[in-house]
């Protein structure tokens, strides 16, 4: 394949040899990117590689300090965002940017509705517009219904609507099937194809490398903030491309030990909390990876909600080392040798503001006390190492937790809570939205933690993951237990039948 | 760009308009719900005085709850962009005492209300500055202008004080006139009320509020000028505080230094039993003035009942508590029920 520049068109947009920094630190060094219409193009890298400042550099919320933004080839100034949308160039963020109590109508066209006469606001043309849009995408969500309470797919869906409405030439999406399931993504990559076959050029940023050689013809990578390589897919393996984003040769991404499992630690019996889940029961035993999989809303998260205590349950009981647990007590849950890992790191797992020290300090608070007072000596020590152990990458460990990157957040919560010598480990989607390098490490950790005889039951909606790593796999579908498959038997499809409510096959 | 035909799997087919219907319902029902409280209020104290509901009576619930409308449409205003101005209380003082003064020296009345309003603008200007410059949590910059601005009202007004004497009898018969039982300061405030509304309803700067307010940042990336529409906000609020400020001595004709002090309370709690809600995004001015004449009423009704007037402030509060449940319940209820619809959905596809 050549190089579409020599062949085909100019490209719509681009980025020359631009640069970055905040403070003392470099996000982007001498960066280019061309995108070209009819394309889909992948930003590849690391956390932290930079791509988050790249986008928002197209999208006119950064403005580069050195080096050009072309459109059309001609150098261009987005003096904001309001810029880059009427330059034709729509950014679906990782973080949806909706309003949660306008109707998705008024999301769609905020700014820019239909105007009837004295510039007032034309209702009816906006909701029949969103209407139409709705009907070209093949969904049948409501325009008058508020964005609140709107799956992550869903509201995708009305971000690629707000791009349609102004027949954006140029599509960015970061991370958009971070939280969907299957079938989602594979609505969005129709609507996707779509949009590009029509002569869009989308750049697309996924860590799930398999999306990116599924959809893409180009691919970018950053590492560190720096340009690596521009070059076409075709001919390239997942190896190679983990390389230029890593810079080294990758261990396995997947690296289960054989581990004899031991007693029944985590024992849940007939579990059930109204509306939510149903009569749900497993073991774990020591030394045991438990994969629980199931389609976004299944009722994953809640069962292991319930287990910890944060939720109360109605019927049924959970059991660590045969010790009953009291209904809605986290506390004695954590006393009794459980910990969660909570999916939403920033809103559950986290206090963004505090050091990373005081962060993993959080769950020591009871055992780091002496007559009564905070040793903050023993605090520190005991975060330091367990911020070493697990290869935290942060310049002070007194730094607040927001200035690191996803992957190293989440290793923040996983020390939080190995800190306390859990012997059963709950974590949910430990590996969502973190790059292929620290995936890796989270793995081998979960998986030594394993061979020291903890119990971990591993929630994920990452196929791969599940049946890389857990030694059974248990999948929910409508919030029941609907299969037990042991890890010789678990294969993509007959975790998706049970998972999709088809009887396994 | 066209699309036509894509992935013909919708994930999510939403039963049709359950959603908004829903919505709607819920906030159509928070004001509704004021309204009846406020119904049976009155019917209420009817029944146990006859004189109550006179054209008098009548006239009086209107004109008590005039100024309040008018602070309160401001203030909810601000509140839908998620902040607070507490200095309506003080801009309000200082605003009315300025009128009474240029009316003093034999002004025209015209020019006295503008030159109110002109006052509440400057004020109103420097909050909206120092909020939407100084990223400083607007409730601690407001407090500070609250006793800045009733500093310069202290220092500049002293013992003095202005009684209706000194005004021109037009002015004031025009604070306590009206068409039988509607006040002239009532029509005053359905006005500004309606056009608020309508603003907010239908021009694109009013729908940006509630954007803001719900997202400021995805109000940012939608690239709406926040700043600039937190200046504008803030002024407008300033600019109803400096007209309540020529009303309220239109209607009580007696201001002095003390003027005002402790309204912005009042003027929140109105708003807040409104159903315009602190965390911004959502409420309707119709709500707030809903909740501004509720407030006021309480204070007519319990001397007719018979009832102590100290019992005023504490059945304010348990209003504003009132309010505050309900709105969490209903939060609640709605969040309940798009799970529900979601999950239904989700079955379905």
């Amino acid at each position: 394949m050549t190089h579409p520049s020599d062949t085909g068109p100019a490209p719509v947009l681009a980025l020359r040899d631009v640069s970055k920094s905040f403070g003392a630190v470099r996000a982007l060094r001498d960066v280019s990117l061309e995108l070209f219409p009819g394309e889909v193009h992948a930003l590849a890298g690391e956390n932290g590689a930079g791509k988050s400042t790249l986008i928002k550099t197209l999208a006119g919320v950064h403005r580069p300090d050195a080096g050009q933004v072309l459109l059309d080839g001609e150098p261009t100034v987005f003096h904001g965002p309001a810029d880059a949308r009427d330059a034709g160039i729509a950014v679906i963020y990782q973080e949806p940017t909706l309003f949660p109590d306008l109707s998705i109508a008024e999301n769609i066209y905020m700014g820019r509705q239909p105007k009837r006469a004295l510039g007032r606001i034309d209702h009816k043309a906006t909701y029949a517009a969103t209407l139409e849009l709705m009907r070209r995408l093949g969904v049948g969500l409501d325009p008058g219904r508020p964005a609140r309470g709107l799956s992550i797919a869903d509201q995708q869906i009305v971000e690629i609507a707000k791009a349609l409405s102004f027949d954006a030439r140029v599509l960015v999406m970061d991370e958009p099937t971070a939280a969907l399931t299957g079938s989602e993504v594979a609505r969005l990559f129709g609507v996707v194809r779509t949009l590009r076959d029509q002569g869009a050029a989308v750049l697309f940023i996924s860590h799930r490398l398999e999306e990116i050689f599924e959809i893409c013809r180009r691919v970018t990578t950053l590492r560190d903030g720096a340009f690596v390589s521009s070059e076409p897919l075709a001919g390239m393996t997942e190896d190679d491309l983990v390389r230029r984003m890593v810079g080294r040769d990758l261990a396995e991404l997947y690296p289960k030990q054989e581990v004899e499992a031991g007693a029944v630690a985590l024992s849940v019996r007939r579990l059930t909390r109204e509306g939510v889940f149903t009569d749900v029961s497993f073991e774990v035993r020591r030394g045991e990876i438990v994969g629980l999989a199931g389609l976004v809303g299944a009722g994953r998260t809640e069962v292991a909600r319930a287990v910890f205590g944060i939720d109360r349950w109605d019927a049924g009981e959970v059991e660590v080392d045969g010790k009953a647990l009291t209904n809605g007590a986290p506390s004695t849950a954590m006393a009794a040798g459980l910990a969660l890992v909570p999916e939403d790191r920033r809103a559950q797992g986290l206090v963004m503001d505090m050091s990373i020290e005081r962060n993993i300090g959080l769950t020591g608070l009871r055992t780091t006390v002496k007559a009564g007072l905070m040793d903050r000596g023993a605090e520190r020590s005991r975060s330091l190492d367990w911020a070493v152990k697990l290869q935290v990458k942060y310049a002070r460990i007194a730094d607040t937790v927001s200035t690191l990157s996803g992957g190293n957040q989440q290793k923040v919560v996983l020390a939080k809570w190995l800190a306390t010598g859990p012997k059963v480990l709950i974590v949910d989607e430990p590996t969502r939205g973190i790059d292929v390098g620290t995936k890796a490490e989270v793995h081998r950790l979960l998986s030594q933690l394993a061979a020291d005889g903890v119990a971990v039951l591993m929630i994920s909606s990452d196929l791969p993951e599940i049946l890389g790593m857990a030694d059974r796999v248990l999948v929910m579908h409508e919030g029941r237990v609907t299969a037990a498959i042991p890890r010789a038997d678990a294969t993509e499809e007959t975790v998706m039948a049970a998972a999709t409510g088809r009887a396994a096959a | 760009m066209t699309v036509t035909a894509t992935d013909p799997t919708p994930v999510s087919e939403a039963p049709k308009s359950s959603g908004t219907r829903l919505v709607d319902r819920v906030l159509r029902m928070r004001e509704l719900a004021i309204l009846a409280v406020f119904l049976v209020m009155i019917v209420i104290t009817q029944l146990g005085n006859s004189e109550f509901l006179s054209e008098q009576g009548i006239k009086d619930l209107l004109l008590n709850a005039t100024i309040l409308v008018i602070v309160a449409t401001g203030q909810s205003l601000v509140v839908m962009t998620r902040n607070v101005d507490l200095s309506v209380g003080s801009t309000l003082g200082i605003s009315a005492f300025a009128t009474g003064t240029y009316l003093q020296g034999g002004g025209n009345p015209l020019v006295a209300v503008l030159l109110a309003v002109l006052t509440g603008v400057g004020f109103g200007l420097l909050n909206g500055l120092l909020v939407s410059l100084g990223q400083v949590p607007a409730l601690v910059v407001t407090l500070g202008t609250l006793y800045i601005i009733r500093g310069i009202d202290s220092i500049w007004v002293g013992s003095r004080q202005i009684t209706a004497a000194d005004l021109p009898g037009g002015f004031v018969g025009f604070g306590s006139g009206g068409v039988s039982a509607v006040p002239w300061l009532a029509l005053i405030a359905l006005a500004v009320l309606v056009a608020t509304a309508y603003y907010l309803e239908h021009f694109g700067g009013g729908r940006e509020l509630y954007a803001l307010g719900s997202d400021p940042e995805a109000a940012r990336l939608a690239g709406i000028p926040v700043r600039k529409r937190i200046l504008a906000v803030y002024t407008f609020c300033g600019a109803l505080a400096g007209l309540a400020g020529a009303l309220y001595l239109a209607r009580f004709g007696n201001v002095d230094s003390g003027t005002g002090n402790g309204y912005e309370l009042t003027v929140v709690s109105a708003v807040v039993v409104g159903g315009v809600v602190f965390t911004g995004g959502s409420g309707s001015v119709y709500g707030a003035a809903l909740g501004a004449l509720l407030l006021t009423s309480v204070n007519s009704v319990l001397p007719a009942l018979g009832v102590s007037s100290v019992w005023v402030l504490a059945i304010n509060g348990v209003l504003l508590i009132l309010a505050i449940a309900v709105d969490r319940i209903v939060a609640l209820r709605v969040a309940r029920t798009l799970e529900k619809l979601k999950k239904r959905s989700a079955r379905r596809g």
